[in-house]
């Protein structure tokens, strides 16, 4: 098999994950576009290990210490998004902005988001 | 690279077949390829949060195929496994627990999702103009023994990659001490207020009926119980 088609491939996959991550508002919904960035690495990982023939397997071994990454990962990123989600009652990543700076002329709405976000708590 | 290299050069400047006539695992992987990757499209584009963590379960099922095809056979499983059975369920409980509109949600796309298709078309094309000048007569060769099958992972993972595999244990109790502290309610009832009276005296009898040199091991639990 060529290299050309996992590689190809592993950055294509890359590349959604990247468009989900910057377009995405829900803070789910970023964390599967971070997965499907980390099984990307995940495939050229296994693809160069096959190719290379490593005798230490350093490529299979380094993917599955990245799904138990990924795991870890997952697990402490839903606690902050559930804690967010109880203080906050939103898990928009946008309405947020509580450090942001805003200037005087957005700072007419930006105040009123931080309003009804913090009536909520 | 460079140890490997004399059969990958004889096959690349030799006989090395081109694109034209793929292999019957090449065309596996390319119909695999293009599942996989319009099942991550529609993830990172559908509107409707549920399906979004239903059609990551496909993409992942798929990169676990392609896996198999590249001779990984452990690896697919763990990925089967870990993914498609813990991660994407993990996914689904959360969308639930932050209250996900079932129906279509017009808001899952923030205003800037132009720039981001932007910043997403040019890192691809920049990606795969590289990896394919770079790889285009690169060919793996994947006859012989499997290279990942239960016997080998095995084999290399406790034998020469133990001691990053008991570390990585740590990480993952950490990781749960760290999602059980942030998940925990806090100064809302008495039964926490008790619970933690009760903590810290046990922690501060510990103290004092061991040595010293325990004081600050225990000091971080008690920071981490509150």
């Amino acid at each position: 098999m060529h290299l050309a088609y996992p590689a190809v491939l592993a950055a294509l996959l890359f590349c959604v994950g990247l468009y989900g991550v910057l377009a995405r508002r829900n803070a789910i919904l970023v964390l599967m576009s971070v997965e499907l960035m980390l099984n990307a690495v995940n495939l050229n990982l296994v693809a160069f290990d096959v190719w290379l023939r490593d005798t230490l397997h350093s490529g299979q071994a380094l993917t599955l210490f990245t799904i138990a990454i990924a795991a870890a990962e997952i697990g402490i990123g839903l606690a902050i998004v559930l804690a967010v989600y109880r203080n906050r009652g939103t898990s928009d990543i946008d309405r947020l902005r509580d450090t942001a700076e805003t200037d005087e002329a957005e700072g007419n709405e930006s105040p009123g988001k931080t309003k009804k976000a913090e009536a909520t708590t | 690279m460079l140890h490997a290299a004399p059969s990958l050069v004889a096959s690349a400047a030799g006989d090395h077949p081109g694109f034209l006539s793929p292999s019957g695992v090449e065309i596996a992987f390319l119909l695999v390829g293009l599942a996989t990757l319009g099942a991550a499209v529609i993830t990172v584009t559908t509107r409707q949060l549920v399906h979004a963590a239903l059609w990551l379960v496909v993409a992942l099922g798929g990169l676990a195929v392609e896996y198999l095809l590249l001779t990984a056979e452990f690896i697919a499983w763990v990925q089967v496994l870990i993914y498609v059975g813990s991660i994407v369920v993990l996914l689904l409980f959360g969308l639930m627990l932050t209250r996900a509109p079932i129906g279509r949600s017009p808001d899952a796309d923030s205003g800037n999702r132009w720039v981001a298709l932007g910043v997403a078309l040019a890192s691809a094309a920049a990606l795969v103009w590289v990896v394919v000048d770079a790889f285009r007569t690169t060919w793996i060769d994947l006859d012989g023994p499997a290279q990942g099958s239960t016997r080998v992972t095995g084999a290399f993972l406790f034998r020469n990659w133990v001691l990053p595999f008991e570390a990585l244990s740590v990480l993952l109790l950490a990781a749960l001490v760290g999602a059980i502290v942030l998940s925990r309610k806090r100064d809302t009832e008495t039964g926490t207020g008790t619970g933690k009276n009760t903590g810290t005296g046990k922690d501060t009898g510990t103290d004092v009926g061991t040595t010293s040199r325990t004081g600050p091991s225990g000091a971080p639990g008690k920071g981490e119980k509150r």
